[in-house]
């Protein structure tokens, strides 16, 4: 698989103008996302995960190191819209991301910025509006939707622009648990079904597990990073970083503490379920 | 009530009026406006309300919708019609106490208060027939020949599309905060005038911290969707000016015509 987004050796900090103090954010973190992939990154607040995420189009810059997206360097300016083309960024407050009084006329923002013909405009946003099943309502109005509708529009309005790779970040964090799930029913479909590289920041663990790749940050660097099934079982690091691990692997975690046998990696209820099952089928 | 502020008065109907260029129904409406202030008599008037009729019938927006309009503007109308009953000498008198009333002058009245009843009515049409995102549309459209004097007109625009867009969103904000203030004791029905207005500094401060929040990160996002300004934007709907445009031109000239003739032959009331 191709490298679609690289870190290399990048540093970022904010700086106080006032105080004129340095507040490290990110220190020398190397990383790469393959073309296709459905990366979760996860980390407790001030972690910098939400500044990788603005790393990977260009609305922040590395201060040392370099950012590759599909081997463009973010610093050139002159393709910046290229960039903000190919990565497109869903946020966490839908409404502070929502241009436009009526859904379709939002949709179709980003395709009319790139300048593209009428014709083709109405075709992407009808087909936008239907991969996030929010076709019927395209003549509403933003405001009067739920959180997790207005998210699917906010997502409707990047896929319009016919982007490679999403970034999310914490779109879910403001909404309720059937917004969340909304939200990450259409993310995992984009990335299946349309094979859209998916970066997605959130601090839920349920969510994480559904991702083909896990990173865990803590201050600014990448403490752990592979498949859902090899993180979660690293309870203590895990802790260590003031994150949780999903409460069904907790559960098996503790049972097999007590002398269960019962394998200690499941992610979620269901392989729980199952591994019990099959537990009580052995016994019988 | 508050959640349909942003589509204004708009009432959801598909008819030829709503059809038409909203470029086209702006200026039609300045049309109307011009051609309501040449009435010089009655019989032109008459010739005025028939367009303006004629448009409502078209644009199938209800009447009661109109005398709703109407009813927030009564006192202004009062308020006209009385001084020019009074104001305005010529013609036979009637005296009652110490008022008087003179034919001319309530000619006028009743003259003045049609006149404003005609203009609200006709500004409300272009308003009941068209969203505002169109409107601001249209009026960066009719605009843009301002481009030659350096003035940002797609700014404009998108400043007005903007605040459009976040009128509700902010009062849904005013709500939660006043809420928020009252959870802590915050009281904003009793107290004098001024007690009442200083009790909103509280809520407008956070108010405005907030808003600047927003418009931070909506500048983000709009960045994040390739927005550099209007250089080089397309637009998904697209407005043209048809047959029907045309036909409504062709009306209102007949009308604007007819108003002027009759302006010549029967004399001028005022």
């Amino acid at each position: 698989m191709s490298k679609f987004i690289e870190f290399e050796n990048v540093s970022f900090a904010y700086r106080d103008e006032d105080e004129g103090t340095e507040h490290k954010v990110i220190e020398n973190l190397s990383l790469a996302v393959d073309k296709g992939d459905f990366v979760c990154v996860l980390g407790h607040n001030g972690c910098g995960k939400s500044t990788t995420a603005k790393l990977c189009n260009a609305i922040l810059l590395p201060q040392s190191g370099r950012v590759l997206v599909d081997g463009i360097d973010t610093r050139q300016e002159d393709k910046i819209n290229d960039i903000r083309r190919k990565v497109g960024m869903v946020f966490q407050n839908p409404d502070n991301q929502i241009v436009a009084t009526i859904v379709e006329d939002d949709v179709a923002f980003g395709p009319e910025n790139l300048g593209v013909p009428a014709e083709e405009i109405r075709r992407r946003v009808d087909e936008a509006l239907r991969q996030v099943e929010m076709y019927d309502f395209r003549l509403s109005e933003p405001h009067k939707l739920s959180g997790g509708q207005k998210q699917r529009v906010a997502i409707a309005g990047i896929i319009a622009m016919k982007p490679e790779c999403i970034v999310l970040d914490e779109p879910t964090a403001m909404l309720d648990p059937r917004g969340r799930r909304e939200v990450m029913k259409t993310v995992k479909m984009l990335n299946e079904e349309f094979g859209i590289t998916v970066v997605f920041i959130t601090h839920y663990m349920d969510e994480a597990v559904k991702a083909k790749r896990v990173i865990v940050m803590d201050e600014g660097k990448i403490i752990l990073d592979g498949s859902p099934r090899k993180v979660f079982t690293q309870v203590d690091t895990l802790k260590k970083a003031g994150l949780d691990i999903p409460e069904a692997t907790e559960l098996a975690i503790q049972l097999a503490k007590d002398g269960v046998g019962i394998r200690k990696d499941v992610l979620d209820i269901d392989e729980l379920f199952e591994g019990l099952v099959s537990l009580m089928e052995d016994k019988n | 009530m508050i959640s349909d502020i942003t589509i204004g008065q708009y009432y959801k109907e598909n008819s030829v009026v709503h059809r038409l260029d909203p470029r086209n129904k702006i200026i039609l409406t300045a049309v109307l406006m011009a051609m309501i202030f040449c009435c010089k008599n009655f019989l032109s008037l008459a010739v005025v309300s028939a367009v303006i009729l004629v448009s409502i019938i078209f644009s199938k927006v209800p009447l009661k919708m109109f005398l709703k309009s109407l009813k927030s503007i009564i006192p202004i109308i009062l308020f006209t019609a009385l001084l020019n009953l009074f104001y305005i000498k010529g013609g036979r008198e009637w005296s009652l106490w110490f008022l008087t009333v003179t034919e001319k002058g309530i000619y006028t009245a009743v003259f003045m208060a049609f006149r404003i009843i005609l203009l609200i009515v006709s500004s409300s049409l272009l308003t009941y027939t068209t969203v505002p995102t169109m409107l601001t549309d249209a009026i960066e459209r009719l605009l843009s020949p301002l481009k030659v004097f350096h003035i940002s007109v797609h700014s404009l625009a998108m400043m007005m599309t903007l605040a459009l867009r976040f009128i509700p969103t902010l009062i849904e904000e005013i709500e939660r905060i006043t809420n928020a203030q009252k959870a802590r004791g915050a009281d904003f029905e009793n107290g004098s005038l001024i007690d009442r207005i200083k009790s909103l500094i509280p809520v407008l401060v956070p108010l405005f911290v907030s808003s600047f929040k927003r418009a931070y990160d909506l500048a983000f996002a709009m960045s994040c969707r390739c927005y550099t300004g209007g250089e080089g934007r397309t637009r998904m709907k697209q407005t043209s000016f048809g047959i029907k445009d045309f036909a409504a031109d062709l009306f209102f000239a007949a009308g604007f015509a007819g108003i002027i003739l009759l302006n010549k032959y029967f004399g001028a009331l005022i």
